[in-house]
């Protein structure tokens, strides 16, 4: 099998993040909870030459599709990211990811005073700034990879 | 003022301030004549760190119009210790009040229990977050001493975990107020903050010498530095030393400099200069009740 040939093989059915952008591919992983320890099969490209964005980097996953609550966090990741939604080889579905004006329930605070990383019934919320995330609850501001705070 | 709880500094507009401190400046002339306005209203005093001043301040507050408290008491005593969450406990606390005032070690506290209770939640200190009422004394003092126009002031010591630090910042961005922070570089305000400061558009300058800045001031608050947040003795001796104030300091500044400070103090006021005219503390201290009756008045 052709290199070209891997990156543009298809699955029967889960989700296809393409135009990622080039580099962010594995904080995509990590946002889907992928580490290599399940059994999804999963096929990356990197640095793929795209058209619109010179470079792009593009995941697919074998059986897994995104919930809303991960696509709005897939926007902070990648901006641009397109999500084609396939079913027995077929796209069924294709979404644009869309910038949210607040995240919840899938990154925790950084801020281990924050009173939602004291065993209190509440998630941490943030509210989407332009250039990060803030914790409506503390305040504090996440600027750097998000995927460090994703909760799980 | 229209809100249902005090849970920043930042929530609050200049005319919300100017509300409170008009309204405070009203106690303050009789502070006996206000015991029927509130007669039979609650106040649940929830302090899950000590603080004897903050809340005898709003026990006395809330007994000056008319109304009383009922105290959670020591964490050591409540269901806190068997590991009730704050959640909980401010749901039940919520059915014998009118009123919940809370002080918590943890950041956003405060903001936790206002999604849970529909009483007014007063934010009395969430770890090194906000301490909302603290901040409307200091600008009813600030204001008293030296008006809210045209003002330098100098916010000195721990800017990274005073909370009263926080608060004020956020409040003074309402005025025309030139704010020099002095402190420490490891002190430095938190990013948070910084944020809210520059997008308030806030006059902000830092300094790491009070001397640089000094004789320019009108009014210089003054907070702790605590011990535990350097490695060792040494080390924390030789930075307190630079941030206390004595007589001798004060020779560089403004006659009428207002020296203001949070309260409890250690040594970084030293006892001498509580004789001179410069001294604001206490008086800044005995402004808690009136604008605490103030803060109730308009909540309850
Ligand atoms: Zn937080």
């Amino acid at each position: 099998m052709t290199d070209t040939k891997l990156r543009v093989s298809k699955i029967q059915s889960g989700t296809v993040v393409d135009h990622v952008t080039a580099g962010a591919a594995l904080h995509v992983l990590s946002l889907l909870g992928i580490d290599g320890h399940d059994d999804a099969t999963v096929s990356l490209g990197m640095n793929v030459p795209s058209d619109r964005m010179g470079r792009k980097d593009v995941v697919k996953v074998e059986g897994r599709e995104l919930s809303d609550s991960e696509l709005e966090v897939l926007s902070l990741i990648a901006p641009e990211a397109t999500i084609n939604i396939i079913r027995d080889y077929d796209v069924v579905e294709k979404r644009q990811v869309e910038r949210p004006d607040r995240v919840t329930d899938v990154l925790r605070c950084p801020n281990r005073d924050c009173i939602t990383n004291a065993g209190e019934p509440v998630q941490a919320a943030f509210a989407v700034l332009d250039d990060g995330l803030r914790c409506e609850y503390c305040g504090e501001i996440v600027r750097e990879d998000v995927t460090d705070y994703l909760q799980n | 003022m229209r809100h249902d709880h005090l849970l920043t500094a930042k929530q609050l507009s200049r005319a919300d301030v100017e509300t409170v401190l008009d309204r405070a400046a009203e106690f303050d002339a009789d502070l006996e004549g206000a015991s029927d306005l509130h007669a039979g209203k609650l106040l649940a005093l929830c302090f899950f760190e000590p603080s004897t001043r903050t809340k005898m301040s709003f026990e006395a507050a809330a007994k000056r119009l008319g109304g009383d408290v009922v105290d959670m008491g020591s964490v050591e005593s409540s269901s806190v210790k068997k590991g009730e969450s704050l959640a909980d406990t401010v749901r039940v606390v919520e059915g014998y009040a009118d009123a919940l005032v809370l002080r918590h070690p943890k950041q956003g506290a405060a903001k936790l229990a206002s999604d849970y209770v529909d009483v007014p939640v007063v934010n009395a200190g969430d770890g090194a977050g906000h301490h909302p009422s603290q901040t409307l004394l200091d600008l009813y003092t600030i204001r008293e001493q030296a008006g809210l126009e045209d003002l330098s002031i100098g916010i000195m010591g721990d800017l990274k975990y005073g909370r009263t630090v926080h608060s004020l910042a956020h409040a003074l961005t309402n005025f025309d107020v030139r704010q020099h922070f002095v402190s420490p570089e490891s002190l430095r305000l938190p990013r948070s903050v910084r944020y809210d400061l520059h997008e308030a558009g806030a006059q902000v300058r830092e300094h790491e010498e009070l001397e640089d800045v000094l004789p320019n001031l009108d009014v210089l608050y003054v907070t702790r530095i605590q011990r535990e947040r350097f490695p060792d003795e040494d080390e924390y001796e030789a930075v307190a030393g630079e941030y206390r104030i004595t007589a001798e300091t004060l020779e560089a500044a403004k006659d009428d400099l207002a020296v203001m400070h949070p309260l409890p103090r250690v040594d970084e006021i030293a006892a001498e200069v509580d004789d001179s005219p410069n001294a604001t503390y206490f008086e800044q201290a005995h402004n808690g009740v009136p604008v605490r009756m103030a803060l109730l008045d308009l909540l309850l």
